[in-house]
C-alpha cells in the first residue's frame, strides 16, 4: 500500500539517468522512422514488426471464427444440408406417380412391364377416394386400370385416366405406354415396315449435384463474406476492441488484413470441405481432378473478397447489432434466389433475367459450374472474373466511404 | 519537487467537440515513477485528456510530450512505451485469456509468456476462461495485464475500480502500487477520494476542462484545513468501510 506522503524515495528509484534517457529517445525516434518505411527493421527500441501483428490478428480471428456458431452454420452446415437434400432427391431423374385402380388385375404383363421401366412409381393399394383427390392435386400423374378381356383378344384392356393437374408428366406417360403397348403387341411378330433400333451414347452424366454444389458453394462464400465481416467489424467497433487495438502500435491496414486472412482462410477451408464431401459422397464431377479443385479455390477466393466488401459496407451502415441481419439479407437473399443457386436463371421469366445477370453471385456460380463440369480453365471464365472484379472495385469504393473505425 | 523528472508534460491542452469545449487549457506534469491521479466529476474532461495523451484522440491545440516524444509526430513511438486500460473496453470475442494475451503480444511485437502475464495479476486459474466470464475485479486485473505486456514506462488506468466491491478494490490498489514499485509510472482516474488519498502520490482536480488544484493529497488536505475548514461530523478512528472490511475479511472473493 502506498503512502499519501511521497517525497523521499522517488529520486533514487529512477531507472534511467537523464542523459541515457534522452539518447534512448533519439535512437527510438530514428528507429521508428526507419520502421515506418520498412516492416522488418532489426530489433531495437523501435523494432516493431507489422507482419507479426497482422499474423497475430489473423490467428486470433481464425480461432474466433471457428468458435462462432453462426460462422460454422452459414459456411458449412447450411450448404451441406442443401447438398445432402438435393443429392438424394435429385439422383434418379424423372419419376411418374401412377396409381393402380382398386380391383385391377395385378398379375399381368402390362403391370410387370410398367414396373420394369424404372420411370414409373406404381402405387397399388390406395383407395378410390384418395386416388381421385390426389389426381386432382396432381400428386398422382395418372390412374391405371388393367382388366383381362373375357372375350379373348386383345388379352387385356388398359384404361388410363390422366389429370390436367399434371399434363407434362401425363404426356410422358402417354409415350411410355404407347411404346410399351407396341413392344407387348409385337412380341413374336416380325415388323412389317421398320424396326427402330435406338442407342444412346454414353455422355457425361450431369447430376443434380453438379448444378447444386457450385450454387451452394457460392452461397456459403456469400454469407461468410457478408454476415461474418459485418458482424465482426461492427462488434469490434462497438465493444471498443478496435479502440484498444489503436492503443497498440498496430496499423489499421494490419487489422483489416489480419481479419481478411482469417476469413478468407476459413471460407476456403469450408469450400474445400464442401467440394470433397460433394465429390466423394455424391459424385460431384471434378473433370480435371485436382486442377479443377485449384481453379475452384481461386474463384472462391475472388468471390469471398468481393463479398467481404459488402460486409465492410454493412458494418459501416449498421446503427445497431440488430440492424445487421436485415441489411445483410437485402444483399444476400436476392442473390441467393436469383443468382442460379437452386435453379438455372434461364428458368426465370425474361423480365427477371437482366436482374439476375447483374448480380455478382450469378457470375461466380456460372464460372464454378463451367470449371467443375465443363473443365473450363480460368482464362475461359475471364468474362465472369472480370464482372466480379468490377463489382469488387465498386463495392470497395463504397466501403472506403462508409466504413467506420469508431 | 523540482528534482523530479517529468515523464509526461501537458501544456495548455485544448479540445473542442464542435461547440462543446471538453478541455480548456490544461497544463500539468506527471513525474517518473509516481502514481498520478486525475480526479473530477463525470464529463470534466478526464477521459478526453487521457485519450489525447494516449494518442487515441486528436487535440485542438496545446502541446503534449510523453517521455520526450510529441503526440503529434511520434504517436507510434509513444504507443510502444505506454500501456492503456480503457474505460469499458471489450476484448476480441470467443478467445480465452491466454489467447487474448498472445494476440496483444503480437500487436505490441513482443515475446511474452501469457501465463507469466496472468501470474502478475493473479489470474492463472482463469487461463482458459473467456473475458466475459470473469468477475468485475478479474476483468480489471486482466485489462491491467494487457497493459503490462510491452513492459511500458507509463500505464494509464481509466476508472479501474468503478463498480468493484471493497475487497476487489483493495486488491487492485495493491496491484497498482506494485506496478509503480517496479518502476512504472501510473496515471489513474477515479471518482473515489479515499482511493486517491491512499493510492496517489499526487492528484489533479479537473473541473469543466480545467485543473483547479494539483498537489499531494496530504498537502491539499492540509491547505483546506489551514483555510479554516472543519468537518461537521466528529472524525472517528474508523469509517464504515473499515467496518465492512473488518466484518467480511480482506481476502477478495470472486
Amino acid at each position: 500500500m502506498c503512502l499519501s506522503i511521497l517525497p523521499v524515495k522517488r529520486g533514487e528509484s529512477k531507472p534511467l539517468n537523464p542523459l541515457k534517457g534522452t539518447l534512448t529517445n533519439i535512437t527510438r525516434r530514428i528507429m521508428n522512422n526507419i520502421d515506418d518505411k520498412k516492416d522488418n527493421s532489426p530489433l531495437g527500441a523501435g523494432g516493431y514488426n507489422h507482419t507479426k501483428a497482422t499474423l497475430a490478428l489473423a490467428k486470433a480471428s481464425f480461432r474466433s471464427i471457428t468458435r462462432s456458431p453462426s460462422a460454422v452454420i452459414f459456411t458449412l452446415a447450411f450448404p451441406l444440408i442443401f447438398i445432402v437434400v438435393f443429392g438424394f432427391i435429385g439422383g434418379g431423374g424423372m419419376k411418374l406417380d401412377v396409381a393402380i385402380a382398386p380391383g385391377s388385375d395385378l398379375q399381368n404383363p402390362v403391370i410387370t412391364a410398367l414396373e420394369k421401366t424404372g420411370v414409373i412409381r406404381l402405387t397399388k393399394n390406395d383407395t378410390q377416394e384418395n386416388i381421385e383427390k390426389n389426381l386432382e392435386k396432381g400428386a398422382y400423374d395418372a390412374l391405371i386400370s388393367v382388366k383381362k378381356n373375357p372375350k379373348g383378344l386383345p388379352a387385356y384392356f388398359t384404361d388410363v385416366k390422366y389429370t390436367s393437374a399434371s399434363l407434362t408428366n401425363g404426356n410422358v406417360l402417354k409415350s411410355v405406354l404407347n411404346d410399351l403397348a407396341h413392344q407387348l403387341n409385337s412380341v413374336n411378330q416380325k415388323p412389317t415396315v421398320t424396326e427402330i433400333r435406338a442407342t444412346t451414347i454414353t455422355g457425361r452424366l450431369h447430376r443434380t449435384i453438379d448444378f447444386i454444389l457450385p450454387g451452394q458453394l457460392g452461397f456459403s462464400l456469400l454469407s461468410t463474406g457478408v454476415f461474418g465481416t459485418a458482424f465482426i467489424f461492427f462488434s469490434l467497433r462497438q465493444n471498443l476492441v478496435i479502440k484498444r487495438f489503436f492503443a497498440t502500435p498496430v496499423r489499421r491496414s494490419s487489422i483489416v488484413l489480419g481479419e481478411a486472412i482469417a476469413r478468407i482462410g476459413f471460407a476456403l477451408l469450408g469450400a474445400l470441405f464442401i467440394i470433397v464431401i460433394g465429390h466423394f459422397a455424391f459424385n460431384f464431377t471434378l473433370i480435371n481432378g485436382l486442377v479443377t479443385v485449384l481453379n475452384m479455390i481461386v474463384l472462391a477466393t475472388i468471390g469471398i473478397i468481393v463479398f467481404m466488401g459488402f460486409g465492410f459496407v454493412v458494418s459501416g451502415l449498421a446503427k445497431s447489432e440488430s440492424t445487421i441481419p436485415p441489411i445483410s439479407n437485402i444483399i444476400t437473399l436476392p442473390q441467393f434466389l436469383l443468382s442460379g443457386t437452386f435453379f438455372s436463371i434461364n428458368a426465370f421469366p425474361t423480365w427477371l433475367q437482366p436482374i439476375s445477370r447483374a448480380l455478382p453471385l450469378t457470375y461466380l456460380n456460372d464460372a464454378m459450374r463451367k470449371v467443375a463440369f465443363e473443365g473450363a480453365n480460368l482464362w475461359d471464365v475471364k468474362q465472369q472474373i472480370l464482372i466480379m472484379a468490377v463489382w469488387g472495385i465498386g463495392i470497395y469504393a463504397v466501403a472506403v466511404k462508409t466504413f467506420k473505425w469508431e | 519537487m523540482t528534482d523530479k523528472k517529468a515523464i509526461i508534460s501537458v501544456n495548455n491542452l485544448v479540445k473542442h467537440y464542435g461547440e462543446f469545449k471538453a478541455v480548456q487549457g490544461l497544463s500539468f506534469e506527471v513525474y517518473e515513477n509516481e502514481i498520478f491521479g486525475l480526479l473530477g466529476p463525470n464529463g470534466a474532461g478526464k477521459t478526453t485528456t487521457l485519450e489525447i495523451i494516449e494518442t487515441l484522440r486528436a487535440k485542438t491545440s496545446g502541446e503534449v510530450l510523453v517521455d520526450g516524444l510529441n503526440v503529434d509526430r511520434d504517436a507510434n513511438a509513444i504507443k510502444q512505451i505506454i500501456g492503456v486500460q480503457l474505460q469499458a473496453a471489450g476484448y476480441y470475442p470467443n478467445l480465452n485469456l491466454v489467447e487474448l494475451l498472445a494476440l496483444f503480444a503480437g500487436l505490441y511485437g513482443v515475446d511474452v509468456t501469457p501465463m507469466e502475464m496472468l501470474a502478475k495479476v493473479n489470474l492463472q486459474d482463469k487461463a482458459k476462461a473467456k473475458y466475459k466470464e470473469l468477475s468485475g475485479g478479474q476483468k480489471q486485473r486482466f485489462s491491467i495485464a494487457t497493459t503490462l505486456i510491452n513492459s511500458p514506462k507509463i500505464v494509464f488506468l481509466d476508472e479501474p475500480t468503478t463498480g468493484l466491491d471493497p475487497q476487489a478494490r483493495r486488491n487492485l490498489w495493491d496491484l497498482i502500487s506494485e506496478i509503480r514499485n517496479n518502476g512504472t509510472t501510473v496515471v489513474i482516474t477515479t471518482h473515489y477520494m479515499d482511493e486517491a488519498e491512499q493510492l496517489c502520490d499526487r492528484v489533479a482536480f479537473v473541473e469543466a476542462g480545467k485543473i483547479i488544484a494539483l498537489d499531494t493529497p496530504d498537502q491539499l488536505i492540509d491547505n483546506l484545513i489551514a483555510a479554516g475548514f472543519e468537518r461537521k461530523k466528529e472524525v472517528k478512528a474508523a469509517n464504515l468501510e473499515d467496518v465492512f472490511i473488518n466484518l467480511t475479511g480482506k481476502a477478495w472473493r470472486e
